[in-house]
């Protein structure tokens, strides 16, 4: 959604329909790449002060505001429960990055949200530790904890194809959630960004890879407490895989050292798929259509039975700061 | 055989707390994951970590540190685990008319276990909350293959069930088990979905005693569907069971609007006598509203009816309706004198008048496994 000029209209839209947002993309849906060339420093580790330049810019330029905590303020509100989603499957070589875990947490606390208030998770408490989090439910500190931690609902959500249990980490502990995914191929879906890193958040993803993951993954992303919790998506593209996800595989990453910020999961994923596709074509390697992998599943969750966002560039404004 | 008074009030007593777990495993602790996994049997290695699991005709091909569809098997830097094995999530005692097996010692008990998992997801499971979740999801005890001979041997159960979920997924468990049976005396019988490639499944039939499948519907869409699985490679399982000479029921769930049309009912059966044999049981099941499919009614009475009396028309010999307790359809009738030779209420097998295997009125002989 389009931040800028929002008439009273807009808003009075905008605030009827925070509860359902993915059905209420109002004109062009934002999505803002962030890079920054000089991230790594020697060894090529992520220069934290860089990484905090970065991420408030990206968050300055999609909230169009002048400061970064400003700008934070119109994702959290002070007394939420916010849950960070990460992505951890692929341990330390790709998964979201502590450093950009730490960097948010630290701008949350900021714009004043307690850190007992900050929750990171994912699926098992052994991903988080794989990929560098130290497990922990001290209820005076963040919290990292896997879904093995907060258990299951034991009520089916169902939509369409999916029903499935929700972690409790996104249902119970959290009132709002900002999902990390990372900027990356999948052997099975395509591509693996927004709308299926929330495989996370339910007992059975196993289920749900058939087909390239169509319609399944728009599916599960319309499962009401996803849509209504996740408040805004902040890909991880520091460290990007175009090829041989969703394990880490070191010889098809490279360094895109960037972050890709979007409320609208269509066009985040449609957008990071197109970057995705375009290192492959640099690298002489087929398309994922041609591979038969095509993420299908991005239209579906674009069309009229899902409207979860825009898959269409014209719909897309693409801010590169 | 017939069944005398103190094996029938056994039987009435234990088929009355079928719903119950084995005292022993009544109160589970979550145990170790190191103790349940070991590599699993049936797979092959790909470049670059990965795996193509060749158990279920699905092929799942794994990445590292990811499951395949069945959520129970897990690829670790290139080695294909099993996470199930001696992983009990269900164990029960229940009366073996209860798989259901008809020609198979019936009014006897069968020791039921199963692990968590299935490799494929029906809309309509009645077990989903153990066969549609992953292991460590659901509370399990740890039970090697000998303490489930011995708890079988203890309670008085001839056979070893591997039901409730899918035992495919579990089978080098269920191979295991079934041998430390066979060492105590007991058999094996197995109820399944039938979803599985054709290597496992001859070396499955090398260790096990009975095979009951479940044949969902007799269309592809249907498996594709409801099942999210395929028809053929089930089919091609029962043709396999049926070469190899393994004891074999077949029930099928009739479900209303979705595969409850004449025309299949009639292309079943035709292809079961053509390619099974007449001899094969057949059960029409009646459907219960549960899991994905909470909008359908139950199977009405008559559907069922319909649906045996084209079964009958094409030939087979053992016809029978589940879920309908007290219908004359759940007893066995000589196919030669239409004699009743064993009487079922429900899950209760009443008397039994085969005499070796024989209808007692006209030496027809019975297919089945009747014991002494």
């Amino acid at each position: 959604m389009n931040d800028r000029a929002m008439n009273r209209r807009d808003v009075l839209k905008a605030c009827l329909a925070a509860p359902l947002q993915s059905a209420a993309f109002q004109g062009k849906s934002k999505v803002v790449i962030a890079r920054d060339p000089l991230l790594r420093g020697p060894g090529h580790s992520i220069d934290q002060p860089h990484l905090l330049l970065m991420l408030d810019r990206a968050l300055q330029s999609f909230y169009d505001r002048d400061s970064a905590i400003e700008a934070w303020k119109r994702v959290v509100k002070p007394g939420e429960v916010v849950g960070l989603k990460v992505n951890c499957l692929a341990g330390r070589g790709n998964s979201t990055s502590v450093v950009l875990v730490d960097a948010i947490c630290e701008r949350l606390q900021q714009a004043g949200v307690s850190r007992h208030h900050i929750v990171i998770w994912d699926r098992l408490n052994q991903d988080l530790e794989s990929a560098g989090f130290r497990v922990s439910e001290w209820p005076d500190r963040i919290r990292y904890m896997g879904n093995d931690s907060s258990g299951y609902e034991s009520e089916l959500s169902v939509y369409g194809s999916a029903g499935s249990l929700m972690s409790q980490n996104l249902t119970r502990v959290c009132d709002t959630v900002i999902n990390l995914p990372v900027l990356k191929d999948h052997g099975i879906a395509g591509v693996t960004l927004a709308l299926k890193s929330m495989f996370g958040a339910i007992h059975n993803p196993n289920k749900y890879h058939v087909n390239v993951g169509d319609p399944y993954v728009a599916d599960v992303y319309m499962l009401p407490p996803i849509r209504q919790k996740v408040r805004l998506h902040i890909c991880d593209a520091i460290t990007a895989q175009y090829e041989g996800g969703p394990s880490y595989m070191p010889q098809w990453i490279w360094p895109y050292n960037g972050l890709i910020v979007a409320r609208d999961p269509v066009a985040l994923d449609y957008t990071g798929w197109q970057i995705i596709e375009q290192k492959r074509a640099e690298k002489g390697m087929k398309t994922l259509k041609e591979l038969r992998r095509e993420p299908a599943y991005i239209a579906t969750a674009a069309d009229a039975q899902h409207r979860l966002g825009t898959n269409d560039p014209q719909w897309i404004e693409r801010v590169e700061v | 055989m017939t069944v005398d008074r103190r094996t029938f009030l056994k039987t009435a007593t234990l088929s009355a707390c079928a719903g119950g777990l084995v005292p022993l495993l009544a109160a589970p602790a979550q145990e170790d994951d190191a103790r349940f996994t070991i590599e699993a049997k049936f797979y092959e290695k790909l470049p670059h970590k990965k795996i193509k699991c060749k158990l279920c005709p699905r092929e799942c091909v794994i990445d590292d540190r990811e499951r395949g569809y069945c959520g129970a098997r897990e690829n670790r830097g290139g080695t294909y685990y099993t996470l199930v094995h001696s992983r009990v999530v269900a164990a029960h005692i229940d009366p073996i008319e209860k798989k259901p097996f008809f020609h198979y010692y019936p009014g006897t008990l069968a020791f039921s276990i199963a692990t968590a998992g299935c490799n494929v997801n029906c809309k309509m499971c009645q077990n989903w909350d153990i066969s549609q979740v992953r292991p460590e999801q659901v509370r399990a005890v740890y039970l090697p293959p000998k303490n489930v001979a011995e708890l079988a041997r203890q309670y008085g159960c001839p056979s070893i069930a591997y039901t409730y979920s899918e035992p495919v997924i579990f089978c080098e468990y269920m191979m295991d088990t079934a041998d430390a049976g066979h060492a105590a005396g007991i058999k094996s019988a197995v109820v399944s979905g039938g979803y599985i490639q054709q290597e496992p499944l001859k070396k499955l039939c090398q260790h096990v005693d009975a095979i009951k499948v479940d044949l969902k519907a007799f269309s592809e869409r249907y498996y594709k569907e409801i099942v999210n699985g395929e028809l053929k490679p089930v089919l091609d399982a029962l043709v396999t069971m049926q070469k190899l000479r393994m004891w074999n029921e077949i029930v099928y769930l009739v479900i209303p609007t979705l595969n409850d049309s004449d025309s299949e009912f009639k292309a079943l059966a035709h292809w079961v006598k053509s390619e099974l044999g007449a001899d094969v049981p057949l059960h029409f099941s009646r459907f219960h509203p549960d899991y994905l499919l909470k909008n359908l009614p139950p199977t009405p009475l008559d559907t069922l009816e319909r649906a045996k009396a084209i079964a009958d028309s094409e030939g087979l010999h053992y016809v029978y309706l589940g879920n309908v307790p007290g219908h004359p359809a759940e007893s066995t009738y000589c196919p030669k004198c239409k004699r009743m030779v064993v009487e079922r209420v429900g899950f209760t097998v009443k008397s039994i008048r085969l005499r070796k295997g024989k209808c007692p009125d006209c030496q027809q002989e019975i297919a089945g496994m009747w014991g002494a």
